[in-house]
């Protein structure tokens, strides 16, 4: 389950002087279930506002995203988001935090923490259930926004830069981490960012972007077997070639 | 606007010299300099005021019967404020229909309001509360406003991704107590608007007790210590109910907030 299906997606947005600017310009991609991709491309290539009309917090102007062959129209308990900000809630207690998409199925206080307390385990902050979130570093805040992700259990999880705020360590401990996680329950993932490093480590396949209008400039497979190997040759090599294609982009758009 | 200011704690002895240094400048300056206890009592005259009217029986019923006014208007004022400050904050429809009659009632005095609050009320506890809920509507209604305004854009969308996606359940369970923090300063401000209010709305006779109506009351006796007893009851009392109203807050629906940054 989860396999994603976006068919010539565009998306106008409307400036305030009245000039349409177009963000994602034609955007058709099939995604496998349980596949892993990633979205890399220079600022303003409309990879995040691809992911949210994935998300349904967008609305695509023309084009259709499906879901399991279902249309999306508006966020769905299938699919959970990991945002890029601190996005838990500072009012509830992390336990209440990873509870919450439970709470709101209706499921009894009892089974909603228990499940809760599941996920927390498995991002390894058992001790903290009962802290609130400012009592947590940023890695540990993110850690906890995808357990409360995963505790609704979708089939399709889209995390947009997730890890952008985190320090050099901290972030590479967190890759290996989600693969874990993706390894243990299996699911659609799609992985907004902005480092070439991450997609190449993470990634079945990495979309590269290019800019205004936001478009596929290419889809490459990474092949190299998992764990992979920063400091290994042919993932300097196909670093290298995602860098040069981005850097193209840019100094396009830059003209 | 800040809810909790937990500043360095105050050392009980600085407190101490302070109130002790105040007392005794008092003194001096009404005993020795003032020597006219009409224009200035000093602090042992309004003690021994203090000590007459506790003897003789009726500031406890004072007391009782300001708090009723006090509470008769916040209550409703809460009842009032909240809910409109939630639809007007959340629904942008509501909010152009009404921006503007809210504009144009809240720059409008309370105590501007009091002929009608007699003419429509009469000479009644209510009336005072009337005049108390005028006062303290809009300190509730903007803050509860921009409370909601402001609840930040990834905590709805986080909360919609998660299956929380009607109107009702996204108020209560994500702006609502995001914008607690607004709703409880806004309760604060409220709160000593009311305090304010109550003297004068008690001053034009809805009742024969009250902390505001003894105050006119012990003025046309010319009895300025009780006058200033009343006074400083209305200071400490006032004190007091925002301290414990802090207090609770900060121990319970805000804890979350201790760590964050205003």
């Amino acid at each position: 389950m989860g396999s994603v299906a976006i068919s010539d997606v565009t998306r106008l947005f409307t400036r305030d002087d009245g000039a349409q600017v177009q963000a994602i310009g034609g955007v058709s991609l099939s995604i496998a279930d349980d596949e892993f991709v990633s979205f890399v491309g220079p600022s303003g290539c409309g990879k995040t506002t691809l992911l949210r009309i994935i998300a349904g917090l967008d609305q695509a102007s023309s084009g259709e995203v499906l879901v399991d062959g279902n249309r999306i129209t508006g966020p769905n308990p299938k699919v959970g988001m990991v945002f890029q900000e601190y996005s838990l809630f500072p009012w509830r207690t992390i336990l209440d935090n990873v509870a919450f998409g439970p709470e709101m199925r209706g499921m009894s206080r009892k089974g909603r923490y228990d499940l809760a307390r599941r996920y927390i385990s498995l991002v390894g902050l058992d001790q903290f259930e009962k802290s609130y979130p400012f009592e947590l570093s940023g890695g540990m805040r993110q850690r906890v926004a995808i357990a409360r992700a995963l505790a609704n259990d979708p089939d399709l999880l889209l995390m947009d830069e997730p890890f952008g705020a985190l320090d050099a360590q901290t972030r590479n401990k967190m890759q290996s981490e989600l693969l874990d996680i993706w390894d243990r329950s299996k699911k659609t993932i799609l992985f907004v960012t902005h480092s070439v490093d991450e997609a190449v480590y993470l990634s079945d396949r990495i979309v590269v972007m290019s800019s205004r209008p936001g478009q596929i400039r290419k889809v490459i497979e990474v092949t190299i077997p998992r764990p992979r190997d920063r400091t290994a040759a042919e993932f300097g090599t196909l670093r290298r070639d995602v860098l040069g294609l981005i850097d193209e982009q840019s100094l396009q758009a830059n003209d | 606007m800040d809810t909790n200011t937990t500043s360095g704690k105050r050392s009980p002895l600085w407190l101490a010299i302070s109130l002790a240094a105040a007392i005794i400048v008092w003194q001096i300056i009404a005993d020795f300099v003032v020597r006219n206890k009409f224009i200035l009592p000093s602090c042992s005259d309004t003690f021994a005021a203090l000590i007459q009217l506790y003897a003789g029986g009726v500031l406890w019923e004072d007391i009782w019967v300001s708090l009723m006014h006090y509470a008769i208007g916040l209550i409703l004022a809460l009842a009032v404020g909240v809910p409109l400050g939630i639809c007007i904050g959340w629904f942008d429809r509501i909010n152009q229909l009404l921006d503007p009659l809210i504009e144009i009632i809240r720059p409008i005095p309370p105590l501007a309001w009091i002929p009608f609050a007699i003419v429509w009320f009469g000479l009644t506890d209510f009336s005072a509360g009337f005049v108390i809920f005028i006062g303290s509507v809009f300190p509730i209604l903007i803050n509860t406003y921009e409370g909601f305004r402001s609840v930040p854009r990834v905590f709805v969308e986080a909360g919609r991704m998660l299956g929380c996606t009607s109107s009702i359940s996204l108020i209560r369970y994500i702006a609502l107590p995001a914008a607690l923090p607004h709703l409880a300063a806004g309760f604060r401000i409220a709160s000593g608007v009311a305090w304010m209010c109550l003297v004068a709305a008690e001053m034009f006779g809805v009742s024969r007790f009250g902390l505001g109506q003894k105050i006119w009351w012990y003025y046309n006796l010319h009895q300025m210590d009780s006058v200033l007893v009343y006074m400083l009851l209305l200071g400490f009392i006032g004190l007091f109910i925002d301290y414990l109203f802090r207090y609770s807050m900060d121990r319970t629906l805000l804890r979350w907030r201790v760590g964050e940054v205003n």
